[in-house]
C-alpha cells in the first residue's frame, strides 16, 4: 500500500543545488525538503525557511538557570542556615557569581540542545524516513511530495533533470 | 602571465572527494581492529590495571600511601589535577573558540580534540576522587538537605565552586561532542548493516539531514560554542582561585586565572599535537591533518608559551614590587632553593623550549613538534608542581620546612590515569570517526587542492 509518493532528485554539487532549489521553487513546485551531507549556507533560506532562532530557547533555559543558583545560594546561605565565615556578609554577592555563572550555563546549554531535539524529532528509537542512502554521504536529495503538487510527475521529473539533477527517483512511502 | 597567489595552504591535499572523505574516514571505524591498534590498546589496559591497583590501594589504605608531609599538604594530587585540567581546555579552544573566530582549519583536528577534552577531565576527576580519601562520600560536596548531614556546602568555597565548574564542563563538553557526532554517525549508520546499523541508528537519533535541520544544527552549534567559550575560560579561572584565594605567599596573586587559562592552552595543544601526529599516521590521514595544520598549532604553542613566560617574569616582579618579605622569599626560593630544578625544567620546557617554533622549517618538522609537545606537557606538569610544592614546603616556621619526595602511591596514582587516557582514546578511535566528516566536507570546496585549481 502506498500513501506518498516523493520524486527524489539526485545532485553532486552544492552550488547545482542551490540553484536547483531557486528554478524550482519559482515554477510553483513545493519541494518537501533537500538532504545533504552537510550545512550548506543559504540553502534553508532559499527553501524560504525562517532563520532558526535557537538562541530563544537558550535564553530562556539560561535565565533560568541564573534565577534558580541565584535563589538555591540565596536561600542556603542567606536564609535556611546563615554561617559566619570570617566575618562576612551571610550573603556575599561576589562569591556567589561562578555557581550562577555556571549553572546559568548548564541549563542554557542542556535546554537548548534538548529543544533542537525535540523540535527536530530526533531521539534514539526514532526510524527516519531516509530517500537516498547516499545523502548523508557525497549526495544532494531533493524531495519532492507529489501529493502536495498539482505539476504531473513526468513534468517535474524532466524539470529536475533540466536544472541539473544526476539521477531522478520515485520513492513510494 | 598570471601570478597565482595562495594566501592559506591548502586545509586538504590529495584532491578529495566528498566520498573519498567518507571512505577514508569510516575505513577505520569499519575495518576489524588492526595488530597495532590490539597490542596499543593491551598496553594501555595493562597501565591501567596497573595503576588502579594503586587506586585501590590509595582508598584501602589511605592518603599515607603519598609522600605528603606536614608541611606540604598538597603535591602530586593536585598537580595531575590541574594538569589534566588545562590539558582538556584545548579541546574546547579548537570546537568553540576557533568555530567562533571561523577558523576553518580546526575541522579535521576538533573531534579528536573534544574527545580528549573528556577524556582528560575525567582523569582530573579522577584526582580529586583520590584525593577525598573516602570516594564514596563524593556527593557530599554537592548541596543536599540539611537533615542529610550538618550544613549547606560553602557556596563561598572555591573548592565548591570547583565542583560546579568541572561538572559543567564535563557535561557540556560531552553535549557538544556528542551533537557534533550525530550527522557522522548518520552516515556510519547508512553504510553498516545488522547489529551496527541498530547501534549506530539508534546513536544518531533518526538523523536524516534535512536543510531545515542543518540550519537549526548550525545555530546550536554556534550557540553552544558561544556558550562553551567563558565556560572553559571560567573553569580555569576557577581552578586557579583555589590558589589565588588562600593567603599562601607565592599562591595569592591576581596574574593566577589568565595565567593559567593561558597554561591550560598551552599543555592542551601540545597534547593534541603528540595526539594529532600518532593518529595521522596510524589512521593515514595526511591528507586531512597536514603540515599546515601541525604549523598552525605549533605557532599557538609558541605564543601561549610565551604567554606563560612573561606570567613567570611578572610573578617575580609583583614579588618583590609587593614589599612583603614572605611574598619576596616563596619566589627567590622557587628558583633557587632545595626544588630549584623543578623551576629550571618549567622554565627550560615551556618558555625556551617553544621558541625553536620561530623557524619555520622546525614548525613544520614532525619529529621536532612531536618532541617539543612532549617537552612541553613535561614543563607544564612542572609548573604545577613548582606553583604548589615550593610555595607550600617551606612555610613560616623554619623548625618545620620539608621537602618533598613522591612515594609510589603518588607515581601509582599518576600512572592510572595515562592508563586510563589512552584506554579512553584507543576506544575512541576505533569506535567513532577521529575526524568531522561533515564539516571537512563543508570546507572542501573552499580549502582542498582539488577545487582550486581552475
Amino acid at each position: 500500500m502506498t500513501d506518498k509518493k516523493y520524486i527524489v532528485g539526485i545532485f553532486n554539487d552544492e552550488d547545482v543545488v542551490m540553484d536547483a532549489v531557486q528554478k524550482i521553487r519559482s515554477k510553483g513546485i513545493k519541494i518537501h525538503e533537500v538532504f545533504c551531507p552537510y550545512p550548506v549556507h543559504g540553502l534553508d533560506h532559499a527553501l524560504g525557511y525562517d532563520r532558526p532562532r535557537m538562541g530563544v530557547p537558550a535564553f530562556l533555559f539560561g535565565i533560568t538557570g541564573t534565577c534558580l543558583a541565584f535563589l538555591l545560594t540565596f536561600w542556603t546561605l542567606g536564609i535556611d542556615w546563615p554561617m559566619n565565615i570570617g566575618g562576612k556578609n551571610f550573603f556575599p554577592f561576589p562569591t556567589n557569581i561562578p555557581i550562577v555563572f555556571e549553572l546559568t550555563v548548564l541549563l542554557a546549554a542542556f535546554g537548548m540542545s534538548f529543544t533542537f531535539f525535540f523540535m527536530e524529532g530526533l531521539g534514539p528509537s526514532v526510524k527516519p524516513l531516509i530517500f537516498d542512502l547516499r545523502s548523508t554521504d557525497d549526495k544532494f536529495a531533493m524531495a519532492i511530495d507529489l501529493n502536495k503538487n498539482t505539476v504531473s510527475d513526468s513534468d517535474i521529473k524532466a524539470f529536475l533533470s533540466e536544472v541539473g539533477a544526476e539521477e531522478v527517483n520515485v520513492k513510494e512511502v | 602571465m598570471s601570478v597565482v597567489s595562495p594566501i592559506r595552504e591548502h586545509l586538504v591535499t590529495g584532491g578529495k572527494t566528498y566520498h573519498d572523505v567518507t571512505e577514508d574516514i569510516c575505513r577505520h571505524v569499519e575495518a576489524k581492529p588492526t595488530k597495532e591498534w590490539k597490542i596499543a590498546f593491551a598496553i594501555s589496559v595493562l597501565v591501567l590495571m596497573y595503576g588502579g591497583g594503586w587506586v585501590l590501594w590509595t582508598w584501602w589504605e589511605g592518603l599515607g600511601v603519598w609522600g605528603l608531609n606536614k608541611t606540604v599538604g598538597w603535591a602530586w594530587d593536585i598537580t595531575n589535577f590541574v594538569w589534566w585540567v588545562g590539558i582538556g581546555h584545548a579541546g574546547t579552544l579548537i570546537s568553540a573558540i576557533l568555530l567562533l573566530f571561523r577558523q576553518k582549519w580546526r575541522t579535521s583536528i576538533n573531534r579528536a580534540a573534544e574527545a580528549m577534552t573528556i577524556f582528560a577531565v575525567l582523569c582530573a576527576a579522577s584526582f580529586i576522587l583520590m584525593h577525598m580519601g573516602r570516594p564514596w562520600l563524593a556527593y557530599w560536596a554537592l548541596p543536599l538537605p540539611n537533615t542529610f548531614g550538618s550544613l549547606w556546602v560553602n557556596f563561598n568555597s572555591p573548592l565548591v565552586w570547583d565542583v560546579f565548574a568541572i561538572s559543567t564542563y564535563f557535561s557540556v563538553s560531552c553535549l557538544f561532542w556528542f551533537i557534533g557526532l550525530i550527522p557522522d554517525l548518520a552516515t556510519i549508520r547508512d553504510r553498516a548493516t545488522g547489529v551496527r546499523k541498530t547501534i549506530y541508528g539508534a546513536l544518531s537519533l533518526g538523523w536524516t539531514g534535512g536543510a531545515k535541520t542543518w540550519a537549526r544544527y548550525e545555530d546550536v552549534s554556534l550557540i553552544l560554542a558561544g556558550l562553551s567559550t567563558p565556560l572553559v575560560l571560567s573553569v580555569h579561572t576557577i581552578v586557579s582561585f583555589d590558589f589565588a584565594t588562600s593567603v599562601i605567599p607565592g599562591w595569592h596573586t591576581t596574574i593566577f586565572p589568565p595565567y593559567f587559562v593561558a597554561g591550560a592552552i598551552f599543555s592542551g595543544f601540545a597534547m593534541v599535537q603528540n595526539l594529532m601526529l600518532v593518529t595521522r599516521v596510524v589512521y593515514k590521514l595526511e591528507d586531512y591533518i597536514t603540515l599546515e595544520h601541525i604549523s598552525l598549532m605549533n605557532k599557538i604553542i609558541t605564543l601561549t608559551g610565551s604567554i606563560v613566560g612573561v606570567a613567570y617574569i611578572t610573578e617575580f616582579f609583583i614579588a618583590a614590587y609587593s614589599g612583603v618579605e614572605y611574598e619576596k622569599y616563596a619566589f627567590l626560593n622557587r628558583a633557587t632553593g632545595p626544588l630549584w630544578w623543578s623551576y629550571a625544567a618549567m622554565m627550560t620546557c615551556n618558555v625556551l623550549s617553544p621558541q625553536v617554533f620561530w623557524f619555520k622549517k622546525l614548525r613544520e618538522n614532525i619529529v621536532v613538534s612531536f618532541v617539543i609537545a612532549v617537552v612541553v606537557n613535561i614543563g607544564m606538569w612542572f609548573e604545577r608542581f613548582v606553583i604548589i610544592v615550593t610555595s607550600l614546603h617551606r612555610d613560616y616556621l623554619p623548625s618545620s620546612w620539608t621537602y618533598f619526595t613522591p612515594r609510589m602511591g603518588d607515581i601509582g596514582d599518576y600512572i592510572f590515569s595515562f592508563g586510563f587516557f589512552f584506554t579512553c582514546f584507543f576506544l575512541f578511535s576505533k569506535f567513532l570517526p577521529v575526524i568531522n566528516m561533515a564539516e571537512v566536507k563543508s570546507v572542501l570546496k573552499s580549502a582542498s587542492e582539488k577545487k582550486s585549481k581552475h
